[in-house]
């Protein structure tokens, strides 16, 4: 609870996404809703810890569409809102993101999105979340440490207020899981309650006048513009060499000067959506060579090329030529970049050749989900059935000793593609799929098997919680029945099984993966880590 | 201090490297460093390899260590060492605890395996039995008097009360007690 500490000024070590939850306290957050997924959880687990001392209504929501229509009301009836959720959570809410940029907000709006570069815990695509300026038009602000979290959520949320709009704060693994002192600003206590007062003009996107919200969410973004001028700065000594970079590339950019004992001219962006075009013009205007320095895809290098057109055309300008486009960078990345860039010596430091050990993570002892592979794999013969995959612990499936995973995408995934496999194909078919993730898009798709009639086996692997990501409540735990709801669809074959019963589990699969019709298995037995 | 100091803490999922991280980081910040450490949450942590690094100093940038440039490296578990290497160099001190955990279906390396490897990059290869004790805490506190961090004893002792919840805070004073009395043999 030392985050809701009220002593401005104290140094407190703050995790990224704790500073986000303490930035959003800061500025006088009244509602907050997420669905976990890494590296964005914390800022979830954070207020579903504090949210009650804070006097701030939390929801882990069923997905991340649902949680950004929470915060739409929210927002609506006034209440500042902040919504957080992983890259590919904000493709999940983006249907609602991109109106709501439209409409503009009410009550002051923030909204987090991490990305994962390296896919340390991402499964299914190296997902920049930068794509969306220019998808949805929505500011977008990178801080690089804990202490710009903070201050740059408290900034977007005066940005949302002056001009009602949502704003978006994109960090990265290595931001939202940095740790660093985080100075403390006083913490601001706001009312639970706000009030819808109607407004068609503004909540109703019905063309034609969605086209003119889109007029005047054009001329919001050019009067941010202004703003991202201001914050954005300039560092370091004037030199015909420079630098362009934000987020966490600026610090590895820090850190490469000092090694390289150089003193170049850094332009540090802040602002990623709206760039601060005139700044950057100035900055480049009387440069020979800038490198801009960004993770995954080139999109800051390309504006930088165009605006190089107007004001520099001989500027050489380097970025993805010298830096990887996949994979995070690293120091010695930069180091690297920088030393060719600067004409300096630097020898690379050779990778030492050592036996090498892969270690995989593994089902925790006393996992349940031992049985459900185990018992999968005495049922059937692997070899003639295709498995699904999809997103939880029970990845895992795809890792030794289980390898029963023949494809995997993203949430809920599993049961649309198996039924596509099953029209498309005469062959035996089982998924897995996790109660939250079930809940979270899985129900679509199971309707869409009884609706277009096929026959996969659905194994809902219900071990009452959402354990990946920290063991998070799910509505399984609130009296929402997953056999309720498989039943309500339509689905003529279900069992609700404790795996433990090997002997049932195994008659099950073995009778249901005969059916002509979809077949569903709850296997229902909590993860280890489950308070009783 | 003149240089920064940079540590890299390698283990298996659950050895608790995340908080052996943040006692460091408070220690480091009750000295008047800045500091940052970097970690991995989410399904790296169920049982697999894990790597967390911490940096201090005058003035910290990145949250992680470049490659080859770790003064400490600390291994929970003897194998996870090796991965470390790539944050090694001839100056590096090897702190690390006797202890091999198997990988299923797969054989182990020998102790010997790996310490003529470690051996072929630093000579300060120092090897500890540390599993009959809360493992991190034991070898950060006798890092700490053996002098191999510029973090003093009685600032990790402050640390380690801030951190660790109270009701497994006496066995791992009892801990810092033993690492005191190791040091000096």
């Amino acid at each position: 609870m030392e985050i809701l500490s009220n002593k401005p000024g104290q140094k407190l070590i703050l995790l990224g996404n704790e500073a986000i939850v303490r930035g959003a306290l800061e500025a006088g957050v009244q509602f907050v809703s997420t669905y976990p997924g890494t590296p964005a959880s914390e800022i979830g687990n954070t207020f579903f810890k504090i949210a009650k001392k804070a006097g701030v209504y939390f929801e882990f929501s069923t997905n991340e569409k649902v949680a950004m229509e929470a915060g739409v009301g929210a927002s609506f009836s006034g209440l500042k809102t902040l919504i957080a959720m992983k890259n590919f959570g904000l493709n999940v809410a983006s249907d609602a993101l991109l109106p709501f940029v439209y409409t503009g907000t009410k009550g002051p709006t923030v909204i987090v999105v991490a990305d994962d570069p390296s896919c340390h815990s991402s499964a299914q695509s190296e997902e920049n979340s930068r794509a969306f300026a220019s998808l949805a038009h929505i500011p977008i602000l990178e801080p690089s440490d804990p202490q710009e979290c903070k201050d740059f959520v408290k900034l977007a949320f005066l940005i949302s207020q002056k001009y009602n709009i949502p704003v978006l704060v994109r960090t990265t693994t290595r931001v939202s899981h940095q740790k660093m002192p985080v100075q403390l600003g006083p913490l601001t206590k706001q009312a639970r309650f706000g009030k819808f007062v109607k407004n068609v003009h503004q909540f109703v996107t019905m063309p034609p006048r969605v086209l003119e919200m889109k007029r005047e969410l054009l001329g919001k973004i050019e009067q941010i513009r202004g703003l991202s001028e201001k914050r954005s700065t300039v560092r370091g000594s004037a030199s015909t060499i420079g630098i362009i970079t934000s987020g966490i590339s600026y610090l590895y950019v820090m850190e490469a000067s000092k090694e390289l004992k150089l003193d170049l001219s850094v332009l540090k962006l802040n602002f990623f959506y709206p760039l601060p075009d005139k700044k950057i013009k100035s900055f480049i205007k009387n440069l020979k060579k800038v490198l801009i320095v960004e993770e995954l895809e080139p999109y800051l290098e390309k504006e930088v090329k165009s605006l190089a057109k107007e004001v520099n055309c001989k500027l050489q300008i380097f970025g993805k030529d010298l830096i990887p486009e996949i994979g995070e960078l690293k120091p010695e990345i930069v180091i690297s970049a920088l030393a060719k860039v600067a004409n300096r010596k630097y020898k690379e430091v050779k990778v030492k050749q050592v036996p090498i050990i892969k270690r995989w993570p593994q089902l925790c002892p006393g996992c349940p989900y031992w049985l459900v592979f185990g018992g999968v794999k005495k049922a059937v013969n692997e070899k003639e059935v295709v498995f699904g995959g999809d997103i939880g612990c029970y990845m895992l499936a795809g890792l030794p000793p289980h390898l029963i995973q023949d494809y995997l995408f993203c949430m809920g995934s599993s049961i649309g593609i198996a039924h596509g496999i099953k029209k498309a194909t005469k062959q035996k078919l089982i998924t897995f799929i996790g109660d939250s993730t079930f809940f979270h898009s899985g129900i679509p798709a199971l309707v869409n098997t009884v609706f277009n009639k096929s026959n996969p086996l659905i194994i809902i692997m219900d071990n009452q919680t959402t354990a990946m990501t920290g063991h998070q409540p799910n509505p399984g735990v609130c009296g929402v029945k997953i056999e309720n709801i498989v039943r309500a669809c339509g689905v003529k074959h279900l069992k609700v099984i404790d795996p433990v019963k090997q002997a049932e589990f195994i008659k099950t699969v073995k009778e249901f993966i005969k059916k002509p019709e979809v077949s569903v298995i709850i296997a229902r037995h909590p993860c280890v880590f489950v308070k009783k | 201090m003149k240089k920064d100091f940079n540590i890299v803490i390698v283990g298996t999922g659950g050895q608790g490297l995340i908080t052996l991280l943040q006692i460091i980081a408070e220690a480091a910040l009750a000295s008047n460093f800045d500091v940052k450490t970097s970690e991995l949450h989410g399904l790296s942590q169920r049982g697999g390899s894990v790597e967390v690094h911490i940096r201090f100093g005058q003035k910290i940038y990145s949250p992680i260590v470049a490659q080859s440039k770790a003064d400490l490296i600390i291994a929970l578990e003897m194998q996870e060492s090796l991965k470390a290497t790539y944050f090694a160099n001839n100056k590096t001190t090897f702190l690390i605890n006797k202890h091999i955990v198997p990988i299923p279906l797969q054989k182990s390396l020998s102790e010997g395996q790996i310490l003529t490897t470690l051996k072929k990059i630093s000579k300060k290869i120092k090897v500890v039995e540390a599993s009959g004790v809360t493992t991190g805490v034991y070898l950060l506190s006798l890092a700490s008097f053996k002098g191999l961090i510029p973090l003093s004893p009685n600032l990790i002792f402050r640390a380690i009360k801030k951190v660790i919840p109270q009701q497994y805070l006496e066995v791992n004073k009892k801990t810092f007690e033993l690492a005191k009395k190791h040091a000096k043999t």
